[in-house]
């Protein structure tokens, strides 16, 4: 399985849609363009200090709110590799999924990480942190399928010979 | 083994004769909702697809009601995809009508059915006993093409209602409770089910309410039990029900709630959790700048009803501005037929169309920085309703409208 390292961004509790992306720049044309006003109303900084391939550890009940689904789109858009948070929202679960965002749940790792940790990442098996080897259950094939193609429509395509 | 109402509903959508919570299915969708939130997203999405089509254009309901009017070039644009693409296919489309959730209660949902709107608070459709609940824009465009879609067979929370709301204790004060006492994840991935001898004396606009919110808890959807005040609805509405399912006596809850209605008290929940909730006198003597009554959660003629009530003969305070916005053309019409327009706008209200409005703050009455909105919205997060800086609180109609002649968070008690 795919094996990856970055550093960690940590977030709170109740990460929520207008949080990750604020009504008002909803309007902008394009993910792109919205994605520097990413968690804008919580850290205004943090879209501007995440590099491709960091990934984000929050707490309980991530993603909540509304079924906007440039919130995903704009976290992938950042470069977020993956996001690990203790539960997520089911709206924007199948929402990060279809738009190719790996999200992983675990209780354990959000209480032992401090910001700008390095964390390696091996999809379906476990996340190693300092030496400490948490494991993760697995997402079915089929999903990981979608994720690495990049979203539902892009595997889609895949599918019908059109990528 | 016994189903509950959600359950019984996926079970009929896939065809089979049991199902069971984990279980996933593919399903058979009988309505799809979307609005101008998101449907210029996944009309992008539909022109990429190899040889597209729409599996039934009699199931989408099209409607705009996040910016009406138009609030910008942009926007125009969007729309402007959304109702030309709507005509091409001959989808049902509605613009100016009210808030996308009212309409389609309005309009088309009925017991036992499963629907996808593209917008959380697609929920509220359990209210007459249907499976709604909120995907994204490339479910909902999977839904579109396929007619079809997969889900997760939820657990369910069952909550037994018993006794009756005191005067001056509204719906909207029990779902905040129950959000409160449950947390905003509280229900994640589950079915939230609403029965028992209390539920008879909520009247449909009250259910709404209720389900509208379940969302806040986390949950995937949210059902009522089916009674004659529902069918008394669907008639009126010129429909019948689709499946009249009840939770079986043997069904599995995840767990069950016992409520008494006449515990409930006026509740306010602070900025800027939707379950950050207390008791609506803690919050009495909050300096406030803007009120705002509407929203697909409480902007029906009930709650206008009890707003006029409460502010005839009365002023809105002068440095209040107080937005009072039907849910619907067809509840603004009502509203006018009894006089109730006239009220707010004798006390001093700004009353507009019916569409979302503050409630998802873009294109109207976005608060500044450092203001404070009392709202009976649907959320109150950092940011929810303008600036960053800016704090909104949650309340009924009643707390609502006593706030904005009181110019400070006021309960109707004190005015």
């Amino acid at each position: 399985m795919e094996k990856f390292s970055g550093k960690i961004w940590v977030l709170g509790d109740d990460i929520d849609t207008d949080i990750i992306i604020p009504t008002e720049y909803l309007a902008l044309k394009t993910v792109n363009d919205m994605a520097p006003y990413a968690f804008s109303p919580l850290r205004p900084e943090l879209a501007s200090q995440i590099q491709k391939g960091d990934i984000i550890v929050a707490g309980k009940n991530f993603g909540c709110g509304s079924s906007r689904e440039q919130a995903p789109e704009i976290i992938k858009a950042l470069g977020i590799k993956c996001v690990i948070a203790k539960s997520f929202a089911r709206i924007f679960f199948r929402n990060a999924i279809n738009n190719g965002l790996l999200l992983i749940e675990n209780d354990a790792l959000r209480g032992a990480v401090s910001e700008g940790d390095e964390i390696t990442v091996t999809i379906n098996e476990a996340i190693e942190h300092k030496g400490i080897s948490y494991p993760i259950t697995s997402l079915p094939e089929n999903l990981v399928d979608i994720i690495q193609a990049g979203g539902l429509v892009k595997a889609m395509r895949r599918l019908n010979g059109l990528d | 083994m016994g189903m509950t109402i959600a359950e019984k509903i996926i079970a009929a959508a896939a065809g089979v004769s049991e199902v069971k919570p984990g279980d996933i299915h593919t399903v058979e969708l009988d309505r799809m909702m979307s609005n101008d939130g998101t449907t210029h997203l996944t009309i992008d999405m539909y022109n990429q697809l190899k040889d597209p089509h729409i599996a039934d254009a009699k199931k989408l309901v099209w409607i705009v009601d996040h910016n009406v009017p138009c609030d910008s070039v942009k926007t125009a644009a969007s729309h402007k995809k959304m109702r030309d693409f709507a005509k091409e296919h001959s989808i049902q489309f509605y613009e100016g009508a009210g808030v996308c959730h009212q309409v389609m209660m309005e309009n088309h949902v009925t017991s036992g059915e499963l629907i996808f709107g593209a917008d959380s608070h697609t929920c509220a459709y359990g209210a007459v006993g249907a499976f709604g609940t909120g995907v994204g824009c490339t479910d909902y465009l999977y839904a579109m093409v396929t007619g079809k879609s997969w889900l997760l067979v939820p657990e369910t929370l069952r909550f037994n209602l018993k006794g009756k709301l005191n005067e001056g204790v509204y719906a909207r004060d029990l779902i905040l409770s129950i959000i409160g006492m449950i947390g905003a994840n509280g229900a994640n991935y589950m079915a939230m089910e609403f029965g028992g001898e209390g539920l008879k004396t909520l009247n449909m606009s009250d259910r709404i309410a209720i389900c509208n919110l379940c969302v806040e808890a986390g949950a995937k959807t949210a059902l009522m039990e089916i009674d004659e005040i529902t069918l008394a609805y669907l008639k009126e509405h010129g429909r019948a029900p689709k499946h009249c399912f009840q939770s079986d006596d043997d069904a599995v809850f995840a767990h069950v709630y016992d409520i008494d209605l006449s515990t409930i008290k006026p509740i306010v929940a602070k900025p800027h959790f939707v379950d950050s909730v207390v008791d609506a006198k803690e919050c009495v003597g909050t300096h406030i700048d803007e009120a705002f009554l509407g929203s697909c959660n409480n902007g029906r003629i009930e709650d206008l009803r009890v707003g006029a009530e409460l502010i005839k003969g009365r002023k809105v305070h002068p440095l209040v501005r107080f937005l009072v916005v039907p849910a619907s053309a067809e509840v603004y019409r009502q509203a006018l037929s009894e006089g109730i327009i006239d009220t707010f706008m004798e006390a001093g209200a700004i009353v507009m169309n019916p569409n979302c409005s503050v409630c998802w703050g873009s294109c109207q009455g976005v608060i500044g920085e450092n203001e404070v909105l009392i709202s009976t919205g649907t959320r109150n997060f950092k940011g929810r309703a303008g600036h960053k800086d800016s704090f909104v609180y949650l309340a009924s109609a009643a707390t609502v409208t006593a706030s904005a002649v009181k110019g400070e968070i006021a309960t109707a008690d004190m005015i």
